[in-house]
This record gives structure tokens, sequence and C-alpha cells, in this order.
């Protein structure tokens, strides 16, 4: 693929864009229903048709399923060349930052797919699981002490579900006291999207708190909602705004003095590994997004684990099944350990490749690894934000520094050039650079949330600073153009709101096709 | 610049109120907040008998850059939703005080309304 192949000469792209021009890159790829012919098909792979002649008749296909119809070698191919046409974290810098993707060391990878890990049936006996178990076991310390957390559970299998844990477990714990008038959740207007509909999820009443200036939480108006009502606070830190909240020892007092609990959502943990501990920092629950933080592939909505922690007054409500140790040996916890567990959240244990990338990712660094995470990760945005306030960007948040990411606003550069947080993530395509986040945290107008990520070097932060100020340049000659871009990718422009309002996603074999 | 009729009241949160003459009030969001969202592609408007406190999220409006709540500007009972929206979800951008309505609200207290900002209001309240 051709797109960072040679340096772009980026005006004379947009010129010659501005006529007919075919894309550098492959055509679109068809589907795979759109190649082969009626009856090709692998050999090996090629469906056995008579299967399941017990089931009852009624209940039997009466046509064929429309399965593609290629060789081996076309499929092959046809797969090959999608996936070069991906953007990915191997071959180009992605400023989305460990949100969606950053670099997961190869060794992780491979140690958690030893054959004994991979072979591993769920429902083997503990005492055929020791080594697994072990792995587990110290993984949970690891997160624990990291965390500063009296306990951890390893079993959430995503993000999500490992809110949903944190708050099930904050209404156990006041359900367990009866303390039963406590239904209000409070969030932060910063907050991820997913916060208000975790409380939602278990029943919660929502209570937005607004945000100051300066980016952090609103004191007053928090004081002013606190009360006998109020379960607990969920809080990212830092925000999702790119700072540091200032105020979090006032915020886990005010909670903790009106009964409340504080809630940790670890989405941004990559800022404060091994540095601060949000167990410190006064909070009883956190959940930990450990295939983003602690290295699985996940973009796209792989597999994940949203391990939690928590503190000692919640460590009787955990999810089931944790590993213990009993002398040397390792086995399940579960009900009869801990009664009052808020209970099972899938049939097994959590995402066990997931798990063991963590555990090897976390031992591979060690704590001091970790903390070189953290300063990284802050290192170079930092350095990123400093060289685009250089060069006339103009930032969200000025007086603060930034954590592991910083938000840009383009609001200036919208309302002097039409210049939009789109265009530029269009047009960083055309240049080999992934779009950062945009138009997210919706509190901030036209902005682009750019997180390098602690493996970048200062090489790459350099020329994506070059490209950045290169299209703010074509913005200001020739934003008609701009607006067309990308050009260098198979597809141009598309139409986002077309495609949403008339969702399309469906294949359906043309009339006459022998499908 | 966004367009702000004179005659209608607004809330800080970006809706606007109309007192339809039968003592209910109509209410959509403001030019400033759709041009601010973008193009709609999805809007969930309340159902009809909901009761609502004041300042309750009650409808939804998603674009192609993010979903945003709509609150009551006022407490009362939905009496009717625009129910053309479902397939035309554009009619809020392309005519957020008109055809783009969102809900029909009887207003528990009627002089709630007069405790909303007026278009000078509102206006100063996005500088």
């Amino acid at each position: 693929m051709a797109h960072a192949a040679e340096p772009l000469n980026p005006s004379a792209d947009v010129r010659t864009a501005a006529g007919p021009m075919v894309s550098p890159l492959n055509p679109l790829e068809p589907l795979i229903f759109e190649l082969g012919r009626a009856g090709r098909s692998a050999v090996a792979q090629r469906p056995v048709a008579t299967v399941a002649v017990e089931l009852p008749a009624a209940l039997r296909r009466r046509v064929p399923p429309a399965l593609p119809q290629v060789s081996e070698l076309q499929a092959v191919r046809h797969y090959t060349r999608l996936s070069k046409l991906n953007f990915s974290i191997d071959t180009h810098f992605y400023p989305l930052g460990s949100c969606t993707m950053k670099y997961n060391p190869r060794a992780c990878n491979r140690l958690a797919m030893l054959p004994g890990f991979l072979g591993r049936h769920p429902l083997a006996p503990a005492a055929q699981s020791q080594g697994f178990l072990a792995c587990m076991f110290e993984l949970q310390e690891i997160l624990k002490d990291v965390t500063g957390m009296a306990g951890v559970s390893l079993t959430p299998m995503a993000g999500a579900q490992g809110e949903f844990a944190g708050v099930a477990m904050i209404r156990a714990y006041h359900r367990a006291r009866n303390d039963l008038a406590r239904t209000e959740i409070l969030v932060p207007d910063a907050a991820h999207g997913t916060n208000p509909a975790t409380a939602t999820m278990l029943g919660m009443t929502v209570r937005e708190i607004p945000t100051n200036a300066e980016g952090d939480v609103d004191l007053e108006r928090l004081a002013a909602v606190i009360g006998p009502q109020t379960a607990g606070i969920m809080l990212t830190n830092p925000s999702t705004l790119g700072v540091f909240e200032r105020s979090i020892a006032t915020i886990a007092k005010l909670v903790h003095d009106a009964g409340g609990l504080l809630y940790y959502d670890g989405a941004n943990l990559n800022a404060i590994l091994g540095e601060v501990r949000p167990g410190d920092m006064g909070f009883d629950v956190i959940h930990m997004n450990l295939h983003k933080t602690f290295s699985t592939p996940h973009g796209g909505g792989g597999p994940g684990a949203g391990a939690v922690g928590v503190s000692e007054r919640l460590l009787p409500f955990m999810p089931i099944p944790v590993v213990g140790k009993t002398g040397d040996a390792y086995r399940w916890l579960d009900e009869k350990d801990l009664p009052q567990t808020i209970g099972r959240l899938s049939a097994f244990m959590g995402n066990a490749g997931v798990l063991l990338r963590a555990y090897v990712y976390a031992r591979l660094l060690g704590r001091e690894g970790m903390q070189r995470v953290a300063e990284f990760a802050a290192l170079n945005a930092n350095y990123l934000q400093a060289r685009l306030r250089e060069r006339g960007f103009e930032l969200a948040f000025p007086t603060r520094r930034a954590t592991h990411e910083f938000i840009v606003t383009l609001k200036r550069d919208k309302q002097q050039h039409e210049l939009t947080a789109t265009d530029i993530a269009k047009r960083l395509l055309d240049y080999g650079y992934h779009a950062p986040t945009v138009y997210f945290p919706l509190l901030v107008p036209e902005c682009l949330l750019i997180e390098p990520t602690e493996t970048e070097d200062k090489d790459t932060l350099d020329a994506f600073v070059e490209a950045l100020c290169a299209i703010r340049e074509e913005a200001r000659t020739d934003i008609a153009t701009l607006k067309g871009a990308p050009y260098r990718m198979p597809v141009r422009r598309l139409d986002d709101v077309r495609a949403a309002r008339q969702l399309d996603i469906r294949y359906v074999a043309p009339a006459g096709s022998a499908r | 610049m966004s367009n702000t009729p004179a005659d209608l009241k607004y809330a800080k949160s970006h809706e606007w109120v109309k007192t339809l003459p039968d003592g209910t009030l109509l209410i959509g969001i403001t030019d400033h907040a759709q041009a601010a969202l973008g193009d709609l592609v999805f809007v969930e408007t309340p159902k009809v008998g909901r009761v609502l406190a004041a300042d309750e999220a009650c409808c939804v409006v998603e674009s192609v850059k993010a979903a945003s709540d709509v609150y009551a500007p006022v407490a009362g009972t939905v009496v009717d939703a625009n129910a053309k929206l479902g397939e035309n979800p554009e009619l809020v951008n392309d005519a957020p005080y008109e055809a783009g309505w969102l809900w029909k609200l009887k207003p528990a207290n009627p002089a709630d309304v007069d405790g909303l900002l007026d278009a000078a209001g509102y206006l100063a309240s996005l500088s």
C-alpha cells in the first residue's frame, strides 16, 4: 500500500485532487460474495451438506445458506488485501491512544498463547489448573498493589461489566446496611457516557455535576446535591478533559462524610499507573480496562477484561469467582467464601486470554516499568501539547498541564476558516496518520482529543505536528478542496449522515444470481 | 448567526418554549443547538402521558457527532410528541422552531414559563 511510502507533498496533492483523480491505492475491495463462481469452493473448507438429519423437518433450512463460493486462494487474497487497507498501530501513528490501541508487546501475546493456557478447559479442576490459577492470583496481587485497593476480582468481561459490578457493589453495600434511601449516583458532566448508563442499569437516579472552566468538578454544586440519598459518585481521574482532578481529596471527604462511596472509572489509568493510586485518593471501587492499559489488541470491539478493585468495606461484595490461596494451593473462591457477593457475571471467570496478557505485561514491566509507562505517556502528551501551542493551536485548558492526553479546540479555526475537527481527521489519513478522537468530550466544541501514548518517539510526534500545521495551512488557502479529503484513500469523504439515516449493512444477492 | 425568535422563551440548556392558545407548551431545541449538534440522525421523544419534573432529561437527539439529552424546561405532562421525527430527524435541523418541534407539554404550573429566559437572556447565556 502506498500511503506513507514516499514523502507526501500535500499541496501538490490537493491541486491534483481538484481535478478527476484516481486513488493511488487499490480500488475498493469487493465483498467476498461478489468474488468467485457458483459451485466453487475450497475443498478443505467445503461444508458438509448432510448433517442434522435428526432435526425435525420443520426446523431444517429449506434453502442452503448463502455462503461465499470462492477458492482457497481467492479467500486468502481477499482477506490479505483487506488487511492492507487497515490503519493499525503496527503501520501508523495512532493518536487515539490507549482508548483504542496502544502498542502491545508481542511477548504478551506469545506467552498468553502457550499451549498449556490455550488448551486448558474452563471446567478443569483446580488441582489441574494450578499454573493458570497462580498467574491469576499474582495478577490480583499486582493490581491491588498498583491501585492501592484491598481486593481485586478479575471476573468482569469488559469495562462496561466492570462498571456494572462496581456500582452493584455500592448498591449491595448500602442495602446490607439497610440504608435503602441511597438511590442517587453523582456523575460529572465530563464523565464517559457509560457512567450514567451503568447507574441507570442498576436502577439508580443520575445527577449530573458541572465542571468549572479549569476542568475540575464544581465543588459548590457538588456540595449542594450531596445528601442522605447519595449512593456514590463516579469519577474518572484524570478526567476525560485530559486533566488531573485536583480537588479529589476534598471530593472524597465530602462524599464519604455524607455516607456515599467513590467509584473510579479506570479508563485513564494509563496516565497514573504506578504514580498515584486510586486507593490513596479515597476511592472505594475501581474498574480497570486491562485490555487497554495492560496490553490486549482490542480495537474494534475485541475481548476485554474489566477487573474491579475494592476498598476494605466492599470486600464481601466482590463478584465471583476470585482466586484464593491456602498454603501453596490456589483455588476458586465462590458463594461459600463470599456469601454477600453480587454474584457471577459470566459462566466462568472472565476472559482468560486477556487476563493472561495483562499478567505477562505487568510482570515484564514490573513496578518501575509501570511508572515509566505513566511518565512517558504524560511526557509525550505534554511535549505534543507544548509544540502545538507554540504553533498556534488553541488548547481547551491552556492553564493546565496535560496528563496522558490533551484537547485542542478548533472553535476559532472554524469561525475564521470553516476548518472543522472532521476536516482535520479526514485529511490526516492522507498524511498517513489515524485521526485522534474528535467531538469528544462533548463539553469542548470542535475538539481533537490527542493521546500519543508512551511508546511514540520524538520524531513521530514532531512529524505529526508538521502534518497538523500543513493541514491548517491548506485550510487557509483552499478550504473547499480540504473539505473533499481524504484523497489518497480507497474511498473519499463519506456521507456519514446518509449512512446513519439509511443504514445499509446487509448483502443482498443480485436477482438471478446462483446463490 | 443563529436565529433566536423574540416571541419564544428559552432554557439555558438550549430548549425553546412556545405557549399555545390552549395553554399547552410546544418545546424544541434552538437553532444554535441544532447547529452545534450537526445533522441529526435519530430523535427519541418522550412518551405521551409521561410526567416530567423541571430539568428532567426526557428526550434524546443524536447527530453524527454526539447523542445529547434534551431537558424539560418546566414541569408538566407530555400531551403530544412529534411523530414525524422518527422518519425525518432532519426536520430539527431544517426548521427547529416549526416542523422540528419535539414535544407538547401541559405545564404543572403555567406561571413557571415566566421564569424562563427571553431571547436576549438566552443569547447572553451563549457568550
